[in-house]
C-alpha cells in the first residue's frame, strides 16, 4: 500500500537516500566553494526571505495590490542553482524563486517596487507579485501557465547549440508542472536535440493543494531515463548541494552532454499564496520540514566556520528596510502608459548578461 | 519570375535563410519531406538540419522553443502542418509570445506559418481559418497574403518584424495562384491593397476570398466596384478601410472564416463607428456560418462563401 501523501516518504528519508530510489542524496562531493561563496549563498537566501517577508507585510497592510506568493522554505533551491550559472546563462525562475532574481542582480528595491506596482518596479506596473524578470540580466519572467517556460528555455538552449556557444539555460518548475503536456513536449524535444539545458524540479510534494500521489504515478525524476537524459536528485534545502549538482549539470550541458533533470526535494512552508492557509498539509509534515530550514542549515555551517552570521542577517534586514522605504516613495505608473508597448518597434535587444557571483567564474 | 503562391513562400524562406544567419525553420516533416505541402522543398539540402529542423509532433514545444530562440537573438520561422493544429500551440502564442513585450520589454521576433483554409474536403480539422483567435489576442501581428508577390513580400516583412507574426497561407492558393514575383528580396508593408478601383461599392476581403470576390466583381455588369485586399489583419489598415467606405458608400465584407467575431465583424464595426454617416446602405457580410467545416463537397460548398454568394450580396446592396 502506498502512502497517502508520497512527499511524506520523501521527508522521512531526506538526507539519507533518495525516496525515489534514484541516486543518493547528500553525497555530492565537496563543492568548490570559497568561504565568500558560502557566505554569499546564505546572504542571498536571507535576502530572499527578508524581501518576501517585507512584501507579505506590505500585502497585509493593503499596500501591495492583487495577491502575494513567496518561496519560504525553498530558498536553497533557487539560490543554489542560480549561483552555478555563468553570466550568459539565462534563467527562467518560477513562483518560489525570488532568490534567482537576487543572485542575477535584481535589487530588493526593484522587487519591492514591483510588488507595489510602481512605475520603476521590475514589472513597471504591468506585472505584479512573482511575475517578474529583468531581461537585461538574462532573466525571463514566468507566466502562470505551467510549464510554459520550460519550452522557452529549450529554445534558448537550442539557439546556443545552433550557434555553438558555451552557454546553457536553466528553468525551474514544480512537481505539478510535470503533469502538463507542455512539460513532456519540452523535455522530449530537449532530449532529441541534446540541448544545453538544466531543468530544476522543485519537488515540494504539493501542487497548490494536490499532493504528488494524486499528481503522478511515476516520479518525474524517473522520467529522465525514459526521455534519455541525465537525472539527479538532491536535497533541495541544502544550498551547497544544489549548487554543486547544478554546477555539474552545467558542465555536462556545455560539454555537449545534453539536458539534466535535477529533482530538488524541498517543502513549501507557506500556502500557495497569502490567501491560502495550507490546511491541507498535515501539521507534522510542516513540523518535520521546519527542522530542515535551508537558512538554518547554512547558518550552522557558517557558524562552525566562525562566520558572524548575525551580522550578515542584520545587514540584510537593514538593506531591506531601506529598500522598502525607497520603494514606497516611488510613484505609481502613469495611467496613460497602460496601452503602450504592446508591440516592439525597434530592433530587438536580446537577453542581457546577469550577475554570476560564484568565485569560480572570477578566478 | 513567374511563381506559384507556394513557390513564392518557398522563395521567401530560401531568401531569408540565405540573407540572415539568424533565421532557422522549425516544423513537422519540413526537412527531408519538404513539408506536407512541399513549401520547404529543397531547403534541408541547401541549409542543413541545424537550420531546417524536423521537430517531434509538439506544437507547443515548436512555438515555445521558437520564443526562447528569438529572445536570445534568433529569427525562427515555425510551420504548423495545418493551421488547425495551431490550437495545440495556442498557449505559447497567446500567453507567452503575445504578452512578452508588454510584460517584460522583450521582443519575440518569430513567424508562425499557418496553411489555412478549406475547399478541398479537408473536413473539420484541415480546413479552418483561425485568424480571429489571434487578432483578438494582444501583441500578435496577423497577415494573410492573396497573391504570390504578396506571399513573398509579406513573409520577408514578417521575418524582419520584431514581433510575433501569424502568417496565414491559404492552401487553396498554393498551386492555383501564380504571378510575377521579383527575384530580389523585398518587404511588403502590412497595409491594405486596392485590387481594382471603383466608387459604387467596395468589397473588402483577404486571402483566398480576394480571388472569389474578384471573380464575383467580374460577373457584375455595369457598376463600378472597388476591391480592397486587407493583406494585414493586425495592424489593420483603418485609413484604407474608412476611405474606401466613405468613397463607395456601400460595403460588402467577405470572410472565409466563421461568421461570429470574424475579421469582417471587426471591419464592419470600424466602419459603423467611424463612417456611418457616409454609408448608403447596411454593411453586408458574407462569411462561413458558425459550423465546423464539413467534409462532403456538397456540404462544404454549402457553407464556404462562393463567388455566387458574394455576387448576389453585391447585387442586393447595389439595388438598396
Amino acid at each position: 500500500m502506498r502512502p497517502a501523501i508520497r512527499s511524506a516518504t520523501a521527508v522521512n528519508t531526506l538526507g539519507k537516500t533518495s525516496p525515489l530510489g534514484v541516486g543518493e542524496l547528500g553525497t555530492v562531493g565537496a563543492a568548490p566553494l570559497e568561504l565568500s561563496d558560502r557566505v554569499a549563498l546564505f546572504r542571498f537566501m536571507a535576502l530572499q526571505r527578508a524581501v518576501e517577508e517585507r512584501g507579505l507585510s506590505l500585502y497585509k497592510q493593503g499596500k501591495v495590490p492583487g495577491s502575494f506568493y513567496d518561496g519560504r522554505g525553498q530558498e536553497a533551491t533557487c539560490v543554489g542553482a542560480t549561483y552555478a550559472l555563468g553570466p550568459a546563462d539565462p534563467v527562467c525562475p518560477m513562483i518560489r524563486d525570488m532568490g534567482a532574481h537576487l543572485v542575477r542582480g535584481t535589487t530588493p528595491v526593484a522587487i519591492l517596487a514591483h510588488y507595489l506596482g510602481r512605475a520603476d518596479g521590475v514589472g513597471r506596473g504591468r506585472e505584479g507579485n512573482i511575475h517578474l524578470g529583468e531581461a537585461a540580466r538574462g532573466v525571463v519572467g514566468m507566466t502562470s501557465m505551467l510549464s510554459d517556460m520550460l519550452a522557452v528555455a529549450v529554445g534558448m538552449a537550442l539557439a546556443f547549440k545552433l550557434r555553438d556557444e558555451q552557454r546553457c539555460s536553466l528553468a525551474f518548475f514544480g512537481d505539478g508542472a510535470t503533469s502538463v503536456g507542455d512539460w513532456h513536449e519540452a523535455v522530449n524535444f530537449a532530449a532529441v536535440q541534446r540541448v544545453p539545458l538544466i531543468m530544476v524540479l522543485e519537488h515540494n510534494g504539493f501542487a497548490y493543494s494536490t499532493p504528488s500521489a494524486s499528481q503522478f504515478e511515476v516520479d518525474p525524476l524517473a522520467r529522465a531515463a525514459a526521455y534519455g537524459i541525465a537525472g539527479e536528485s538532491v536535497d533541495g534545502n541544502d544550498v551547497e548541494a544544489v549548487f554543486e549538482i547544478t554546477r555539474r549539470a552545467r558542465e555536462r550541458a556545455l560539454a555537449g552532454g545534453g539536458p539534466t533533470l535535477i529533482a530538488a526535494l524541498t517543502m513549501r512552508m507557506h500556502g500557495h499564496g497569502a490567501h491560502d492557509d495550507a490546511r491541507y498539509v498535515p501539521a507534522e509534515l510542516f513540523e518535520r520540514w521546519a527542522q530542515r530550514d535551508p537558512l538554518e542549515l547554512q547558518r550552522q555551517r557558517l557558524s562552525e566556520l566562525g562566520v558572524a552570521v548575525a551580522e550578515i542577517e542584520a545587514a540584510v534586514a537593514a538593506e531591506v528596510a531601506i529598500a522598502a522605504e525607497a520603494a514606497l516613495a516611488l510613484p505609481p505608473p502613469d495611467p496613460g502608459s497602460a496601452t503602450t508597448g504592446v508591440f516592439a518597434t525597434a530592433e530587438p535587444v536580446p537577453l542581457g548578461l546577469g550577475a554570476a557571483p560564484w568565485s569560480g567564474f572570477c578566478s | 519570375m513567374q511563381l506559384t503562391y507556394l513557390e513564392a513562400i518557398n522563395d521567401a524562406l530560401r531568401t531569408a535563410l540565405r540573407e540572415d544567419e539568424r533565421v532557422f525553420l522549425l516544423g513537422e516533416d519540413i526537412g527531408t519531406m519538404g513539408g506536407a505541402f512541399k513549401v520547404t522543398k529543397d531547403l534541408l539540402e541547401e541549409f542543413g538540419s541545424s537550420r531546417v529542423i524536423d521537430t517531434p509532433i509538439s506544437e507547443e514545444a515548436i512555438v515555445g522553443s521558437a520564443v526562447g530562440a528569438a529572445i536570445v537573438g534568433m529569427r525562427p520561422v515555425c510551420e504548423m502542418q495545418f493551421a488547425d493544429f495551431v490550437a495545440c500551440a495556442f498557449d505559447q502564442i497567446v500567453n507567452v509570445a503575445g504578452k512578452l513585450h508588454y510584460r517584460l520589454e522583450l521582443a519575440a521576433p518569430i513567424v508562425i506559418r499557418l496553411p489555412s483554409g478549406g475547399g478541398f474536403s479537408g473536413g473539420p480539422y484541415h480546413s479552418q481559418n483561425p485568424e480571429a483567435w489571434f487578432v483578438h489576442a494582444p501583441g500578435l501581428k496577423v497577415v494573410a497574403p492573396a497573391t504570390a508577390e504578396d506571399a513573398k513580400g509579406l513573409l520577408l516583412a514578417a521575418i524582419a518584424d520584431p514581433n510575433p507574426v501569424i502568417f496565414l497561407e491559404h492552401k487553396g492558393l498554393y498551386r492555383r495562384v501564380r504571378g510575377e514575383v521579383p527575384q530580389e528580396p523585398y518587404e511588403t508593408p502590412f497595409e491594405a491593397r486596392t485590387v481594382c478601383d471603383g466608387d459604387d461599392l467596395v468589397v473588402i476581403a483577404y486571402g483566398a476570398m480576394v480571388h472569389a470576390a474578384l471573380a464575383a466583381i467580374e460577373q457584375l455588369d455595369g457598376p463600378s466596384v472597388r476591391l480592397l485586399d486587407l493583406r494585414s489583419l493586425v495592424p489593420l489598415d483603418e485609413d484604407a478601410i474608412l476611405a474606401a467606405a466613405r468613397e463607395c458608400s456601400k460595403v460588402v465584407i467577405v470572410d472565409e472564416a466563421n461568421y461570429s467575431c470574424a475579421m469582417g465583424a471587426q471591419v464592419a464595426s470600424l466602419i459603423a463607428e467611424h463612417a456611418f454617416a457616409d454609408l448608403d446602405g447596411p454593411i453586408v457580410r458574407v462569411a462561413t456560418p458558425d459550423v465546423p467545416i464539413p467534409f462532403a463537397p456538397e456540404l462544404e460548398r454549402a457553407v464556404l462563401p462562393s463567388v455566387e454568394r458574394i455576387r448576389s450580396a453585391c447585387d442586393e446592396l447595389l439595388a438598396y
